[in-house]
């Protein structure tokens, strides 16, 4: 317990001062993980949208692929990615492994089935005959897609924070792909652990402290907006 | 253009169907050879659950395409992959369920004609109009969530007739309702068609709606129009056995024409001979076919005094089905006859099941359908 309390009362203080490394990190991750989710949200919203309203031979099998996505291992996503942009491998050209780029890479590739899923969901759970009434009022295709998202817009921000909340907690991928390099790939998770196995305890949970804070703060804004379209 | 092309379009009717069929997954759920509905009228369909009245809808409204067969718009066929949005867009629909979007009664009653990108200043006029006729200007600012069932639907109405549509379309659209919120609207609705003549497209199961709006009715069962006519020629005179069980007709007796002199018919049924006014020809087989407010009930013994109809038939009352003010009696006279009586007249004749009573009618009573 001493551990933890002497632990926590450098963190609060490490993070007080403002510490710079800390909070680069930090910065870095978030940078990294909202960019892998804006990303995914590009991938997976139209892709959901067109799963959950069409139907074409090999549907479910797509839908079967994009509910498996959605638990995939960071470690198997980090393991594919790093032999892609290995340098002999077949992206190893764009010299992109060991950047943050490829993390946001491997991110992309863990929040997309989780957007794609929960967007098909979101959009199912709406009434089927509304969109025969927006057609049924002179809606083009676009139009409808737009009135669909815009009525499945609590569900969707549901969909954003797992994107979010599963890519700014990963590790496996992050550090795989990134290396962990000092000031260039270094994030909240790779640091924590590294802290840890060097047993700077009050670090690795300053880290922590900042990671939960970050996921909690994304959240909070995302849950605000939804509840707001909820409100009267 | 030709002067006889020209008034081919002009007096074209605004909506046709020609060769229609619809299959889904093989089986055939509307086949409707052809029909045509002229410009101002107020077609009502009816027809019991699931006999293809919301695919025809869905058709009429470009909503769906037939399997078979074409759409005409104003005498122009509709191109399954042609302009379907610009053609759409001169219609509105109304479903059963109100299908509001998030947001306040506002934004649902102009949402057609934002989509269509009208200007401001016509918005506005056009929903003040609109939410005024429909009674809901006070309910602009709601939140359609928390509107009951019947503002709902009244907002879904004027969403529609905001768009001043060239056809309205209307599947079921009180079925949802309480009785007094469905009786309110629909003498709304029926003012606003009097007076804006749109043509309309009204699909229920319920006869009394189809009375209330149509100045046409069209009779669907099995996805096929069985009659077409003005409402009381079909509640009157029902083209088969079909049509006049789903109007109202609870007696339809088999016979056959056994003699006609002076425009009168002896047509036997059962034992009983009945006269009917109707020009048959001896021999020929025949369904007569009674509505319950045709009959009238007398107590045994008093008929020859109090009634002139031709026909008078003894029987026993077997069951008794209040309706409201109405008692729907069913009377065995070696035939099932059914009679409409009002509460009071059951009172006053002292009727009861199993009484002996005599139901008598009128020659000119029956409608007579010719059988194969």
């Amino acid at each position: 317990m001493e551990l933890i309390w002497q632990g926590t009362k450098q963190a609060i203080l490490l993070l007080l001062r403002g510490d710079p490394e800390v909070l680069g990190i930090a910065l870095l991750s978030l940078q990294v993980s909202g960019t892998a989710t804006l990303l995914s949200l590009l991938v997976g919203i139209p892709l959901g949208t067109v799963l959950a309203l069409t139907r074409f031979p090999g549907r479910n099998f797509a839908m079967s692929l994009v509910n498996t996505g959605m638990g995939l291992p960071p470690v198997v996503v980090g393991l594919f990615v790093t032999i892609f942009l290995w340098r002999s491998g077949p992206l190893g050209l764009l010299e992109l492994l060991y950047t943050p780029t490829a993390i946001v890479i491997a991110q992309l590739v863990i929040a997309a089935p989780i957007v794609t899923g929960l967007t098909v969901a979101a959009v199912q759970q709406l009434n089927p005959r509304l969109r025969l009434q927006l057609v049924g009022l002179g809606a083009s295709r676009l139009q409808v897609v737009w009135l669909l998202l815009k009525e499945a817009r609590l569900p969707l921000l549901a969909a954003v924070m797992a994107g979010f909340g599963a890519v700014i907690s990963e590790i496996g991928a992050a550090i795989m792909v990134g290396g962990n390099i000092y000031r260039q790939t270094r994030v909240l998770t790779t640091a924590t652990v590294l802290e840890t196995s060097k047993g700077n305890f009050d670090m690795a949970i300053a880290l922590s402290l900042l990671l939960l804070f970050l996921a909690f703060a994304v959240n909070w804004a995302l849950t605000w907006i939804q509840q707001r379209g909820r409100a009267s | 253009m030709d002067p006889a092309a020209r008034e081919g379009i002009l007096t074209a009717p605004i909506l046709a169907l020609e060769g229609v069929k619809v299959t889904y997954h093989g089986a055939l759920v509307l086949d409707v050879p052809s029909f045509e509905l002229q410009e101002g009228r107020t077609l009502a369909i009816i027809g019991p659950n699931g006999a293809g009245k919301s695919t025809f809808l869905r058709l009429l409204g470009l909503l769906e395409a037939p399997t078979e067969g074409r759409v005409l718009f104003r005498g122009r066929p509709v191109a399954p992959r042609g302009d379907l949005l610009s053609l759409r867009r001169r219609m509105a629909s109304v479903f059963q369920e109100p299908l509001l979007i998030d947001g306040t009664v506002k934004d649902n009653v102009s949402l057609g004609l934002r989509l269509r990108q009208t200007d401001r200043a016509e918005v506005s006029r056009r929903l003040q109009d609109w939410m005024g006729t429909l009674g809901i200007r006070d309910l602009a600012k709601r939140r359609s969530r928390t509107l009951s069932g019947g503002e709902a639907q009244r907002v879904s109405l004027a969403r529609a007739l905001v768009l001043e549509p060239e056809v309205l379309l209307l599947d079921e659209p009180f079925a949802a309702l309480d009785p007094p919120t469905r009786e309110g609207l629909l003498a709304d609705l029926k003012v606003i068609l009097c007076k804006t003549r749109i043509t309309t497209i009204l699909v229920t199961h319920d006869r009394d709606e189809a009375l209330a709006l149509g100045d046409q009715v069209a009779v669907m069962i099995d996805g096929r129009i069985l009659q077409m006519d003005a409402p009381e020629r079909v509640f009157v005179t029902p083209v088969n056995e079909v049509v006049a069980r789903f109007v109202g007709v609870e007696t339809i007796l088999p016979g056959h024409v056994r003699g006609v002199s002076d425009g009168l018919a002896d047509v036997e049924v059962q034992g009983w001979t009945l006269q009917v006014a109707a020009t048959l020809t001896p021999g020929e087989r025949v369904l007569v076919c009674l509505r319950p407010e045709e009959v009238t009930l007398f107590p045994k013994g008093t008929t020859a005094a109090l009634s002139s109809a031709r026909n008078q038939l003894h029987g026993r009352v077997v069951r008794h089905l209040p309706t409201g003010p109405i008692y729907r009696v069913t009377i065995d006279c070696g035939v099932l006859l059914v009679a409409a009586v009002t509460r009071q007249s059951w009172e006053e004749l002292d009727l009861a099941d199993g009484a002996e009573v005599v139901a008598s009618f009128k020659a000119t009573a029956p409608h007579v359908i010719h059988r194969a």
